[in-house]
């Protein structure tokens, strides 16, 4: 889309789209609170949250309640504008990661040709909210913490980048809705059969990417209490929580797009095919952070540096060959 | 405080008379090193297990020493034992250390046995043993969890309480309590199981051994788990011996000592069990010795309810709340869940001890922790932490 060519028309349907891909952040962010809390529940043989609401599904009420009403409280010496702008930083760019994702056939929030490269571009922000949050909270656990981020972060984009690369290789186009379409309806003909080294570095990546367990060393509670974000409380809190949700979301959706199909299906194409298989990579999310126990950082850039990289890169040429002989 | 900042750690430090570390060794009233930076872990911190303080200085990610520094929870139980009668500083013993109560039980009781010269009936000696035992499988089973909690795994310790559980609730029949149980008198224990208790202990063995297997496929098999535990944390026997280290940790030190072989008693030599040793010296090591010790400890608590007699349960005249201990003094060492517990009593005569000492093995264990800890990454720093099987309240008493 040229600057041009926006007419008042395409603004308006710009920001109504902006409006419900806040909506669906929130949304999903208290979706995910009890799903995920429920989910842990179910893994470890207790009922989980069941006092507020009936089956306790007003829980994750109660708990923004809380985050609201809690004193911001703000540690002494703190580089002020940093500190304010890291929960920002974080939650706002997340805004702009899903209006390129095809949720369905006509359920594009701003149709770009070349999608891939502004979620690419757009979520290194994420990462400099984190060094941001760290670094201005005066604090030894969060100096660690983000640095640690820093150097996950900027490890994990590059074989995530080269996974999807692959496929863009594959489908010879940018554009994440010709993605979704160029694999067409039958599920033995999407990505993650086709690509199934890009589909599993992916999925590494991601849980790393979005700092996750077994990969949450930014936050890795029990070294650094809580990381990058220890000096932050009520709603700083609650943005950082509410961004990792959306970046899980958003990891989620581009799986789905890139290796499970997007909005097709074996029958009847539409959004929930997409909402379907991004859920089902955050189930897949939840499990392993209750499964796993944490890696150490030393080991986790060993295994992107000694595992991952060349494996991706390995991927993309073998796909670059294949692309040509055939 | 109001130039301190991350650039310039030894803010803090250069004012007088301001020590990071232990106040009578002041070992880190020497500064940290141009770029490194000091670390105060605790005692509010989620690995601490409790409040335990450790001051360490960093380098980058790399612990480049550390220090532990005591006293939060100190309660003066020793010098309670001099103000109480002998008998009414047994509920004391709970208190020490909450997770390992009846082998601190045993030693204060067994240490006033042996001065007194009382003998108990056999029948107590099986239920020592049962309560004993069913105790440290208990107390690994909370360190268990704790120590994969550590490592990040959140889910293993829920398990764990769902085991500890059956035992709290088995051994609730006979204490009357789930966590500072008293059960021990002079002469005896304090109250006789009951067909529930014997079928409940039944029950639960067949069903452990299960949940072994269980944590074995789930916890002990995983490669993360595996990565994170092999190799890391090495403490060798003679690390162990000169800092007196006991228990789990010298078992895996490839040192098989363990008080109930070495020096029995109770009636420990009537059973068939084995000592589990390692020789890796790592973590992976202590964790697989304690889980062993879990499948011991079964097979102990197998034979004796299977071999109990019938009988009293406390000797005939057992000492009264207001019983005198006869002048003189006595040692008893027992083999609790972390290690060796060394009670050391010593009367005139009087109303109270004169001195009762508590060696607690939890304290020596965690003096090697400054030197294994060095030169590793402080994930490694706070696992091997956990391997030690820290209960605070035991170390500062």
């Amino acid at each position: 889309m040229e600057l041009s060519k926006i007419s008042v028309l395409s603004l308006v349907e710009l920001v109504v789209a902006c409006l419900l891909v806040i909506a669906l952040m929130v949304a999903n962010a208290i979706v995910m609170v009890y799903a995920e809390r429920k989910g842990a529940g179910f893994i470890q043989r207790r009922p989980g949250p069941y006092e507020v609401g009936p089956w306790g599904i007003l829980q994750p009420v109660a708990d923004s309640m809380k985050l609201l009403a809690k004193q911001l409280f703000v540690p002494a010496n703190v580089d002020f504008l940093l500190y304010f702008l890291a929960p920002v930083l974080a939650f706002l760019p997340v805004l702009l990661l899903f209006l390129p994702i095809p949720f369905g056939p006509y359920l594009t929030a701003l149709k770009v040709p070349d999608g891939v490269v502004l979620i690419l571009a757009f979520a290194g922000f994420g990462l400099l909210a984190n060094l941001l949050a760290g670094y201005s909270s005066n604090n030894k656990y969060g100096i660690l913490g983000a640095g640690r981020a820093v150097a996950q972060g900027v490890a994990y984009e590059i074989p995530m980048i080269l996974a999807l690369l692959a496929v863009v290789f594959q489908t010879g186009s940018m554009n994440l809705s010709d993605i979704a379409e160029a694999q067409g309806s039958a599920p033995w003909r999407w990505n993650f059969l086709c690509q199934p080294l890009a589909f599993f570095i992916y999925l590494v990546t991601l849980v790393a990417e979005t700092n996750r367990a077994p990969f949450d060393l930014p936050e890795g509670e029990s070294e650094l209490t809580a990381g990058f974000h220890t000096e932050y409380s009520g709603m700083g809190f609650a943005l950082f929580f509410l961004s990792e949700y959306a970046n899980m979301l958003l990891v989620s959706f581009v799986c789905a797009t890139f290796f499970l199909g997007g909005y097709k299906g074996p029958i009847l194409d539409g959004f929930w095919w997409t909402f379907i298989k991004a859920y089902a990579v955050m189930a897949f999310i939840v499990w392993i952070r209750w499964t796993f126990p944490r890696v150490r950082f030393d080991q986790l850039l060993n295994i992107n540096w000694k595992w991952l990289l060349p494996l991706s890169i390995l991927n993309l040429w073998i796909t670059a060959v294949i692309i040509k002989l055939v | 405080m109001s130039n301190f900042s991350f650039l310039n750690p030894f803010g803090v430090l250069d004012e007088p008379g301001t020590y990071m570390g232990d106040f009578y060794s002041n070992n880190f009233a020497r500064k940290a090193q141009a770029g490194n930076v000091i670390l105060n872990l605790g005692p509010q911190h989620p690995s601490t297990h409790g409040v335990l303080r450790v001051v360490v200085e960093m380098y980058g990610e790399y612990v480049v020493r550390s220090e532990p520094v005591l006293g939060y929870l100190h309660r003066s139980h020793e010098k309670m034992a001099e103000h109480k009668t002998a008998y009414g500083f047994l509920p004391n013993m709970g208190r020490v250390d909450y997770l390992n109560a009846i082998g601190w039980n045993w030693a204060y009781a067994g240490a006033c046995e042996q001065l007194a010269g009382i003998e108990c009936p056999e029948r107590a000696e099986y239920l020592r043993v049962i309560a004993a035992e069913l105790n440290r499988i208990s107390s690994h089973l909370v360190w268990w969890g704790a120590f994969v909690l550590d490592l990040g795994a959140f889910t293993p310790i829920l398990y764990a309480f769902d085991d500890r559980e059956l035992i709290c609730d088995i051994l609730q029949r006979v204490t009357g309590s789930r966590l500072t149980m008293n059960y021990f008198r002079f002469g005896g224990v304090g109250a006789d199981g009951d067909d529930l208790f014997f079928s409940k202990i039944r029950d639960f063995i067949p069903n452990m051994r299960e949940r072994l297997k269980m944590y074995k496929a789930l916890v002990t098999d995983n490669v993360i788990l595996r990565r994170r535990l092999e190799g890391i944390g090495p403490m060798d026997a003679d690390l162990c011996v000169r800092y007196g280290a006991t228990g789990p940790l010298l078992r895996a030190a490839g040192v098989p000592r363990d008080v109930r072989r070495s020096i029995p008693y109770g009636i420990y030599d009537r059973f068939d069990y084995e000592i589990p040793v390692a020789e890796t010296n790592d973590n992976f090591g202590r964790y697989w010795v304690r889980l062993q010790e879990i499948s011991e400890s079964l097979k102990i608590v197998e034979q004796a309810v299977a071999q109990i007699p019938p009988g009293k349960h406390i000797v005939d005249k057992a000492p009264k709340p207001s019983w005198k201990l006869p002048p003189g003094e006595s040692v008893f060492s027992v083999e609790g869940a972390r290690g060796e517990i060394t009670v050391h009593v010593i009367s005139d005569g009087g109303k109270s001890p004169y001195r009762v000492k508590l060696r607690a093995p939890g304290f020596s264990n965690l003096s090697v922790f400054a030197e294994a800890a060095e030169g590793t990454i402080l994930a490694d720093a706070i696992a091997i932490l956990g391997s030690l099987d820290l209960v605070i309240p035991e170390i500062d008493r």
